[in-house]
């Protein structure tokens, strides 16, 4: 269980990254935090002849108030995140769901901008921040882009991202102060993949009304309006809204999406 | 043999004191030595070729050009004589598998070694690997026991008419109680195949050291001086030409307590090439090639009457072996048990049992901590609380009414086991009032605000340890244990080396043997040097398993370092000119009145003075090898209650554990600190096999799993805190009374979990049987309900 041989490099500027990830000549990959990549490579899933590491670019590691919205770089590590320097504008979403990634010696290392690269549906950010309407903003050789949550996650491991492109930054915008936000996972033991997430979120003052059912063998499904807030988070309604996924078939993991989602609304309307 | 002793007061640093591990200042600083720290000058690293099939017949090995030299398959090893594993019971009808270390044109399990390579580095070794191509013509796959031994099944070794290693029938004379008990229940039970996953995996480094001319192998096991014989059987090496050596070995449960394939793979090449060679087991291999522990299959049935008093037992059982039968134990060592020891701690008359230790296209069984017990427990205990529920009793209530009295002990069950000593009974009433049973009745009464349901579940039993010559040949075990032989030697400086022939990987044998030897000698723990694990050093010893260590080794050092005291008192006595008879040794001296000599001074004497000896000086100085058996060779019996509550959520199906109570005996503790550790870590293992631990096959033998994210075992956030309640009644049959505890544990939790899940589904009419209770597991039970109703 040994990774192939590979080279390494590690730039200090996001300019000298995109220019490696762009060649072509070489198999190449960009890593952060090598929390999920790292096993991959060990277990020979992943054999690049190229490993770029980005946790060396400053501007990928700060975080800034930008008026109505907080921008985290991408290599922000889940550990600050849960530690909190930084004027959150969340209500407490960002260090809370942060605590409840894994373990800490995970989250000492992992980021992110990993985390939403990987796109595992069962991962944390993946789930909250499509509940919390963030956009992602993509780097490449060409340029900046920024794509809404809902349109950069596209299925299990599928993002947005081109070729040669990494996420730089994430936008989350503030919520307003009677915001209300629900999270909940069903995991086997601390730390463990979610089998169904539950993400909710409350704001009247921006007129958001948002479930989202994560962790469903897809990507992180969306449910806005007030119906499942009031009373409609049944197995029937979770049948319709996750159709298409193989959890709208089996009746255990049915359930289980549903009491996930429900114990999510049940935080917000307490 | 057999003496003894009320010592121990647990004062100081004898028997009975929580004295700290001296092995820990070297293990808790990250100074041990294991395989994986091992530097050899020249030193290759190999990868082995595995089979990514259940079942196939080998049509070619292709080794690309440039790395010929660099790999060895199966012709290799047998055209340089190599032999492949044979372990064969000595039960009538077993059928024998021989076992090559690299597939012989067939292999029979996803992750059998096919081809060695030899690189500079492991990850080199795995390129050449990755470049070596197989082609496997598939077969069709044994992936269940139960389809196995139906007509038809496809053949796992061709020259068998079935798959079954062996059947087996134990007891008989049921029909009558069958007829006529009042109270009948019967259960389907299982338990599912698992990894031991021990912290370190398995490693070997082999090289020829051309010196002493022996092949010398350091090598991650609990059984150095059976790994020398395996090795001498397979490579067909004397004995004498072998050398194996344990190092700081990181667990092993069982998984290190056999002969590997690898092993032998690697002396071979480490001989052909002239160079030391290493092999670390990596967590992926483990995991898909070492899946190999506690599958059960019961089909059982109590028979009672309407007090919940058992009036028979009888059951059909299915062991899943895997492959082959694996070099010491067998493949039939579990099923064996199994018949032997199902009817647990109760006293009942009538007993059916059939066993049957079937071969499939998986793993081989290995042995793990507790062995058959766990599963046996398992089944055994969910029938009491099955019984309890048809006479309308409480579980508790209906254990004690068949448990065996402790004015019947010394008792011979069912099954003609000698329960040596103690009082069951009482393990359960302590159990029931430390879990505070009446509160979580009141709870499950008044209902939980968040919707879960409170269980409360109960399991007993008794764990026959440090199992006798008889027992083992009774089971037919190709290696039967016999006297267990210590040396203990003074040194010139007054103090003791001890060497035991079994091997410390966690038991904290360093420590205990060293209390026990201070409990006789009187000299301090901090002069006592263990040296175990290295044929070259020690006696020759079936190794550590079986909760035996302390009890057969303990023992043989207790004897021997009696013989020695004897010699020192001896010699004190002469030299402080006064009679034989009127010295002691007292605190490391000898003492005659007011005159006292040292230890220190009669080794001195020994050793550099010896013309101050007396004339009829015992020849054999201050070295002694003493062998130790227990006055019974039974084996000695601990045994336990284990109480736990838990809180079941019936709409995601998880659990939650909220107390757990272990009320155990193991006679006399040498060190109860260390018994304690013992039980956490048998409890934490108990917990994986009952809510976590599975190692998942599809139909066509693949395992499911091979990564920990796939296989879950308990982390800290799943293990309980452990409440232990120790009783302690001495073994009448061993030094200082002490009884095996190493096992017993891991042997309970699933058993009691269970029996606590089912009481919390109680208010829902539904069960489960089988291990691991999972989410899945629970909420299909509970959809079952639903569907039926």
């Amino acid at each position: 269980m040994k990774a192939v041989d590979f080279d390494y490099a590690q730039p200090a500027t996001l300019d000298a990254a995109l220019e490696l990830l762009s060649r072509e000549d070489v198999m190449v990959r960009p890593v952060a935090g090598s929390q999920s990549l790292g096993p991959m490579l060990n277990l020979r899933l992943a054999q690049p002849e190229l490993l770029v590491d980005i946790t060396r670019i400053a501007e990928l590691r700060t975080i800034r108030r930008e008026g109505d919205r907080l921008v985290i770089g991408a290599c922000v590590t889940h550990a600050r995140l849960e530690d909190g320097d930084y004027p959150d504008v969340t209500r407490g979403v960002l260090p809370s769901v942060a605590a409840v990634i894994a373990y800490r010696a995970v989250r000492n290392r992992g980021t992110i901008g990993g985390s939403l690269a990987h796109a595992d549906p069962a991962a944390d950010w993946v789930n909250v921040l499509t509940a919390l309407g963030a956009d992602v903003v993509i780097a490449g050789t060409g340029g900046r882009r920024s794509v809404p949550m809902t349109d950069f996650i596209l299925g299990v491991f599928e993002t947005a991202l081109q070729p040669g492109e990494i996420v730089a930054e994430i936008h989350v915008p503030a919520l307003s102060d009677r915001a209300r936000w629900g999270y909940y996972k069903v995991c086997r033991k601390t730390g463990e993949f979610s089998h169904a997430t539950g993400a909710v979120l409350i704001d009247p003052a921006r007129g958001v009304q948002r479930c989202v059912a994560g962790a469903t063998s897809g990507k992180p499904v969306v449910i806005d309006g007030p119906a499942l807030f009031a009373g409609g988070c049944t197995e029937a309604a979770m049948a319709a809204h996750l159709a298409g996924s193989p959890a709208a078939d089996d009746p255990i993991a049915l359930r289980t999406h549903t009491v996930a989602l429900k114990r999510a609304i049940a935080q917000v309307m307490s | 043999m057999g003496e003894v002793s009320t010592a121990g007061s647990g004062a100081g640093s004898g028997v009975g004191a929580r004295v700290r591990r001296k092995e820990d200042d070297r293990l808790l600083r990250g100074r041990g030595r294991f395989v994986g720290d091992i530097a050899l000058v020249g030193m290759k690293e190999l990868a082995f070729v595995r089979s990514p099939v259940a079942h196939a017949t080998i049509t070619g090995i292709e080794i690309p050009e440039e790395h010929r030299g660099a790999v060895f398959t199966w012709a290799d090893l047998a055209a340089g004589g190599v032999k492949p594993i044979r372990a064969v019971s000595g039960l009538p009808g077993f059928k024998v598998s021989e076992q090559p270390a690299l597939a012989d044109g067939k292999v029979r399990f996803v992750g059998e070694p096919v081809a060695v390579c030899v690189a500079a580095t492991r990850a080199e070794a795995e390129d050449i690997a990755a470049s070596v191509f197989v082609d496997y013509a598939e077969l069709p796959v044994n992936s269940d026991m139960l389809e196995a031994v139906t007509p038809g099944a496809p053949k796992v070794h061709d020259h068998w008419p079935d798959n079954v290693f062996l059947e087996t029938n134990v007891g008989g004379n049921i029909a009558e109680i069958a007829a006529t008990a009042p109270v009948k229940v019967s259960r389907t039970i299982r338990t599912a195949r698992q990894c031991m996953v021990p912290l370190e995996g398995k490693g070997v480094v082999a090289h020829w050291d051309r010196h002493v001319e022996q092949l010398v192998l350091t090598t991650s096991t609990q059984m150095p001086h059976i790994v020398r014989a395996g090795l001498s059987e397979c490579l067909d090496l004397d004995q004498g030409l072998i050398r194996v050596v344990a190092p700081d070995v990181g667990g092993g449960f069982g998984w290190k307590g056999l002969l590997q394939p690898e092993e032998i793979v690697a002396a071979w090449i480490a001989m052909r090439l002239d160079r030391p060679v290493r092999w670390t087991e990596d967590r992926r291999e483990h995991l898909v090639a070492a899946a190999n522990a506690r599958e059960h299959h019961y089909e059982i049935t109590a028979y009672a009457d309407a007090r919940g008093r058992l009036l028979g037992i009888e059951a059909d059982a299915w062991v899943d072996a895997g492959a082959y039968s694996v070099y010491p134990f067998s493949a039939c060592l579990e099923a064996a048990q199994v018949g032997s020891i199902l009817p647990g701690p109760y006293d009942f008359a009538h007993y059916r049992c059939r066993t049957f230790s079937v071969c499939t296209n998986k793993p081989p069984i290995v042995p793990y901590r507790g062995v058959a017990r766990t599963g046996v427990c398992f089944a055994m205990e969910q029938m009491i609380d099955a019984v309890a529920d048809a006479v309308g009793r409480e579980p508790w209530q209906v254990r004690l009414e068949n448990l065996v009295p402790p004015e019947k002990m010394p008792f011979d069950n069912v099954t003609r086991k000698h329960f040596d000593s103690g009082d069951y009974p009482e393990s359960v009433r302590r159990a029931v009032a430390a879990i505070e049973l009446e509160g979580w009745r009141a709870r499950q009464k008044a209902g939980e605000p968040d919707g879960r349901l409170i269980g409360v579940g109960f399991a007993t039993y008794c764990e026959q340890s440090a199992h006798g010559t008889a027992v083992y040949h009774g089971w037919g075990i190709p290696m039967v244990p016999g006297h267990e032989q210590a040396q203990a030697r003074i040194t010139p400086d007054g103090g003791l080396e001890l060497r035991v022939g079994v091997q410390s990987h966690g038991q904290s044998m360093e420590t205990t043997f060293a209390q026990v030897a201070h409990e006789v000698l009187g000299i301090p723990l901090e002069k006592i040097k263990l040296v175990h694990g290295d044929t070259g050093l020690t006696p020759y010893s079936t190794g550590t398993w079986g909760s035996r260590s302390m009890v057969m080794a303990g023992g043989a050092v207790a004897t021997a370092c009696r013989t020695l005291a004897e010699r020192l008192r001896k010699i004190g006595a002469h030299l402080m000119q006064a009679g034989p008879d009127g010295a002691v040794l007292e605190g490391g001296s000898v003492k005659a009145g007011a005159a006292a000599v040292t230890i220190r001074e009669i080794a001195h004497t020994w050793y550099r003075a010896p013309q101050l000896l007396p004339a009829d000086v015992d020849r054999g100085g201050l070295e002694v090898t003493a062998g130790y058996k227990p006055g019974s060779d039974h084996g000695t019996f601990s045994y336990a209650t284990h109480a736990v509550a838990v809180a079941v959520d019936p709409e995601i199906g998880q659990v939650e554990i909220l107390d757990y109570v272990v009320v155990e005996d193991a006679g006399t503790m040498v060190n109860p600190m260390v018994v304690d550790g013992q039980i956490y870590g048998g409890v934490a293992q108990g917990v994986g096999t009952a809510l976590y631990e599975r190692m998942p096959y599809d139909a066509e033998g693949q395992p499911l799993a091979s990564t920990f994210a796939d296989y879950l075992i308990p982390g800290f956030t799943e293990v309980p805190h452990v409440r232990i309640i120790h009783m302690l009644t001495p073994s009448p049959y061993t030094e200082f009374g002490v009884k095996g505890i190493g096992e017993g544990g891991a042997i309970a939790p699933p058993a009691a979990i269970c029996n606590a899940i089912n009481d919390a589904l109680k208010p829902l009419g539904v069960i489960v049987t089988n291990a691991p209770m999972t989410p899945e597991v629970i909420l299909s039970a509970i959809a079952g309900k639903r569907g039926a109703a």
